[in-house]
């Protein structure tokens, strides 16, 4: 089962630029939720803070509290843990090209320490089944390279490999916005699947595929959390007059 | 999914384990190799100093056993094989690099001459010094400058051609597009214009080339050959300063060491200047004009 | 001066590298007749080489060019790439201009000051402290037996290790630096250490690279003639053991070419030469062809 996030007073710079301003939110269990804004609103960057990917730049800086299922992930000092809890999948697919389809699935397992072959066997059939690309791969799973896929198929990989490491919550930054519209509706209707087993968090600058998938939805804006509510008010009645223009296409 | 990962204390103690131990390792191939460059370092200046006198820079090699002997004829030997060398190697480097850039580009013939010039770059330099050696020494029955001269030119040409393509290759195609506008015929706007504004990049290349081929001792073995005595003349052996180091370090006096560290010292010195000043010109991105 | 004959003209400098690497062929050929008529192919493999009688058997230097080589290379890659990784992944922005000039430095070492270094540093180094070491530890194996007079074949490895780090360090560095940045995100996101990240992430999608490095390194050696020649011991022996003195054929070359009086002698050096020339060239061509493909078009300043 997935587990909630709650974030108190997050705040994130990179370099001088402050980039997340006083951030507080939580985000329910076994739900998807989809963040929104203009480019540059700091979604991203948001997203990023709650795996600890944002600390990868070296003048990235980070304060505040994210409790994910109860644990603050900045209490620890290594983020390996918080990684492996959170699995992410970025906006362009990144496959290993030097691997097999099954090798990219069985990579977070083998960092773990993984070897038993049936163990492997078993979380890779199950991950790609759950990331709906078992059917397609299965008679090449040794033999075709990552990267050798279409691009959704790419896309699809990569959820199954971070599924395989047994994750509890699923970022997702913009995971549609290089592909087609084919690709794009198997991702959304993936995400409808896994939603029973993890917490997922979209970022979108999609506004109709926000309200497709996701329970709620917040509205970033130059770095401040606007407003976060359920999808179906913030695109029907939003309280905010900049959720309202943002909307309607007034700006961004 | 059922089969959520067990926290196994020995693995992640292993994996925490195995990342300390790559940095200390990265970190000690590091010091291991920089200690060579110091040691080297240290031991010209400390043992070359010291030789370094007025003595060293005027007077050619004492007879053994006497002392106030130099290596100046070596290093005037050496000036006159690179000024031999960069007459032949720096036009025929440029000219095959503005070919490259300039009319050859993207062209099959191009790659493969890019191809062949870092091959080229790759054969021994000895090879190439009894190649020499049986073109120019066998015919005319002796060593020579000149042969030296054109050994160690024909090496610098490779290198010279594919800096020089480089350094034309980021001039802005506007400059030519400008020249060409004025009703400047394009032999003239490639050479007044585009190489002129390429030309600090071209320049440092070619030190690069002149460094390298100055250090080279195996060609001149077979070709300059080398000389006790004052000479200048093209068409006697002629001595080097590198070629005087491997021979005085081969020796059993202990005189000759000295010197032998000396002429290194002056030798190195020579080249990390040159080596120092291409890394500001092309790490400043100092090209004025181009761009 | 019509444009056409311009161009010419550089067209026709451009064309001088296929000249002048025809001309190298065309002397080498040439000159070791005598030779390549005389004793075959059989010259590579005999192990005599004896000037006075005129036997010449070549086989003592490609084994000493071989095991010199492969010396240099088990001691220099790991270091190479260890320095590359440090360099590239973990060094403090500040610190990686002035170290990866240091070892550029190394790179422009003439070959005889390496010698001379070598000759009066070096070896006295390894005969004091470093052989006696390796005779106690490894001498069952047989490659490291004494007597040991600190020159030889081990001293020859390591001085040209030293010597071809920096080729195989810069390059892997390239390569490295050429792979992706989503790469590295990808194994980071998995919760991989940095190392790991460093391993799957880095290494293992430059490796083609590395090894093109690697050979590139590889052909260096061979080739590398004072340093080598100044502590090799020249001696046209085959032993086992690595601190007994040796020869190569490049070492070879410089060493007796004065003295070959006669066009035999002569004949037999230029040979040795030859196929210098042709084994450099294959190994630089296999080399630059798979550091090509991972960078997409041949550095221009790795000499």
């Amino acid at each position: 089962m997935g587990v909630g996030i709650e974030v108190n007073s997050l705040n994130a710079w990179y370099g001088a630029n402050h980039t997340l301003q006083d951030i507080t939110l939580h985000i329910p269990a076994n739900e998807a939720t989809a963040l929104i804004g203009p480019s540059g609103c700091g979604k991203s960057t948001f997203v990023r803070c709650l795996n600890r990917m944002h600390e990868t730049n070296p003048i990235a800086k980070v304060t505040g509290e994210v409790k994910v299922g109860g644990q603050d992930i900045y209490a620890e000092t290594s983020a390996v843990e918080v990684r492996r809890r959170i699995g992410m999948v970025f906006q362009r697919p990144n496959p290993f090209p030097t691997m097999s389809i099954y090798d990219n699935v069985a990579s977070g397992l083998r960092l773990n320490g993984f070897r038993n072959r049936r163990v492997l066997d078993d979380v890779v059939h199950k991950s790609l089944e759950s990331a709906a690309l078992w059917d397609e791969v299965k008679d090449d799973l040794k033999k075709k390279s990552g990267a050798s896929l279409s691009g959704g198929q790419q896309q699809r990989l990569c959820i199954a490999r971070a599924l395989a490491v047994d994750p509890e919550v699923l970022l997702m930054d913009e995971p549609a916005s290089a592909l087609d519209p084919v690709s794009t509706a198997k991702i959304e209707d993936l995400i409808f699947q896994l939603k029973s087993q993890y917490t997922i968090v979209i970022v979108t600058h999609n506004m109709q595929q926000a309200a497709r998938v996701a329970e709620r939805t917040g509205f970033f804006l130059n770095g401040k959390l606007v407003e976060f509510d359920s999808t179906h008010k913030i695109f029907t009645n939003p309280g905010d007059k900049r959720t309202e223009d943002y909307i309607t296409g007034r700006f961004g | 999914m059922e089969n959520r990962l067990k926290k196994s204390a020995a693995n992640r103690h292993w994996r925490w384990f195995a990342n300390h131990l790559a940095s200390v390792l990265a970190v000690g191939a590091t010091v291991v190799v920089i200690a060579p460059l110091v040691a080297i370092f240290i031991d010209l200046v400390y043992k070359g100093a010291s030789s370094l006198d007025l003595n060293f820079f005027t007077k050619i090699p004492a007879p053994v056993g006497e002392t106030g002997g130099g290596m100046a004829n070596s290093i005037v030997g050496s000036a006159v094989l690179l000024g031999l060398a960069s007459l032949l190697g720096i036009p025929v480097g440029i000219a095959a690099g503005i070919y490259l850039a300039e009319y050859g580009r993207g062209a099959k013939l191009s790659n493969v001459v890019r191809f062949t010039a870092d091959v080229l770059n790759g054969v021994p330099s000895i090879v190439m010094g009894i190649a020499i050696y049986a073109l120019l020494v066998a015919p005319m029955k002796g060593f020579s400058a000149f042969a030296g001269g054109v050994v160690l030119g024909i090496m610098m040409v490779p290198t010279v051609a594919r800096t020089t393509e480089e350094m034309l290759l980021m001039v802005p195609h506007a400059v030519r597009e400008a020249a060409l506008g004025l009703g400047v015929p394009a032999w003239r706007s490639t050479l007044s214009i585009t190489l002129r504004t390429a030309l600090p990049g071209v320049i440092t290349g070619c030190m690069l080339a002149f460094a390298r081929v100055a250090g080279e001792t195996a060609p001149l073995l077979f070709t300059a050959f080398g000389n006790q005595f004052w000479s200048m003349r093209l068409d006697q052996p002629i001595s080097a300063l590198p070629l005087q180091i491997y021979v005085y370090a081969l020796s059993p006096y202990d005189e000759w060491h000295r010197l032998a560290w000396a002429g290194s010292l002056v030798l190195i010195a020579l080249i990390v200047i040159s080596v120092a000043l291409v890394r500001y010109v092309t790490t400043r991105g100092t090209l004025k004009g181009a761009g | 001066m019509a444009d056409s004959t311009f161009r010419w003209l550089m067209l026709a400098c451009a064309l001088s590298v296929f000249v002048i690497v025809a001309l190298i062929a065309t002397e080498l050929v040439k000159s070791s007749q005598l030779t390549l008529a005389k004793f075959g192919i059989k010259f590579f493999f005999g192990s005599a080489w004896d000037p006075v009688s005129e036997n010449f058997g070549a086989l003592p230097f490609v084994y000493g060019t071989l095991v010199s080589s492969l010396v240099a290379l088990v001691i220099a890659v790991p270091l190479a790439v260890g320095v590359a990784v440090f360099l590239t992944e973990m060094c403090p922005k500040s610190l990686r201009g002035v170290l990866s000039f240091l070892t550029e430095l190394l790179a422009a070492i003439p070959s005889v000051v390496y010698g001379l270094w070598a000759i009066f540093v070096l070896v006295p180094l390894l005969r004091t402290y470093v052989d006696p070491l390796l005779i106690k530890l490894l001498g069952w194996t047989g490659l490291f037996v004494a007597p040991d007079f600190g020159i030889g074949m081990f001293a020859a490895g390591v001085i040209l290790a030293i010597m071809i780090l920096p080729i195989i360090s810069s390059l892997t560095r390239e390569v490295m630096t050429a792979v992706p940045h989503a790469q590295r995100e990808a194994v980071l996101a998995l919760g991989a250490t940095r190392w790991e990240m460093i391993r799957m992430g880095v290494l293992r999608n430059a490796r083609i690279g590395i090894v093109g490095s690697i050979i590139l390194g590889l052909g260096r050696a061979l080739g590398e003639t004072m340093a080598v020649a100044m502590v090799i011991g020249s001696s046209p022996t085959i032993s086992k053991s690595l601190l007994a003195p040796a020869s190569t054929m490049a070492s070879v070359i410089a060493n007796e070419f004065a003295e070959a009086a006669d066009d035999t002698y002569r004949s037999a050096l230029i040979e040795i030469g030859l196929a210098l020339f042709l084994v450099t060239i294959v190994v630089n061509v296999c080399a630059r062809l798979l550091v090509w493909a991972v960078t997409r078009g041949a550095p221009a300043r790795v000499t």
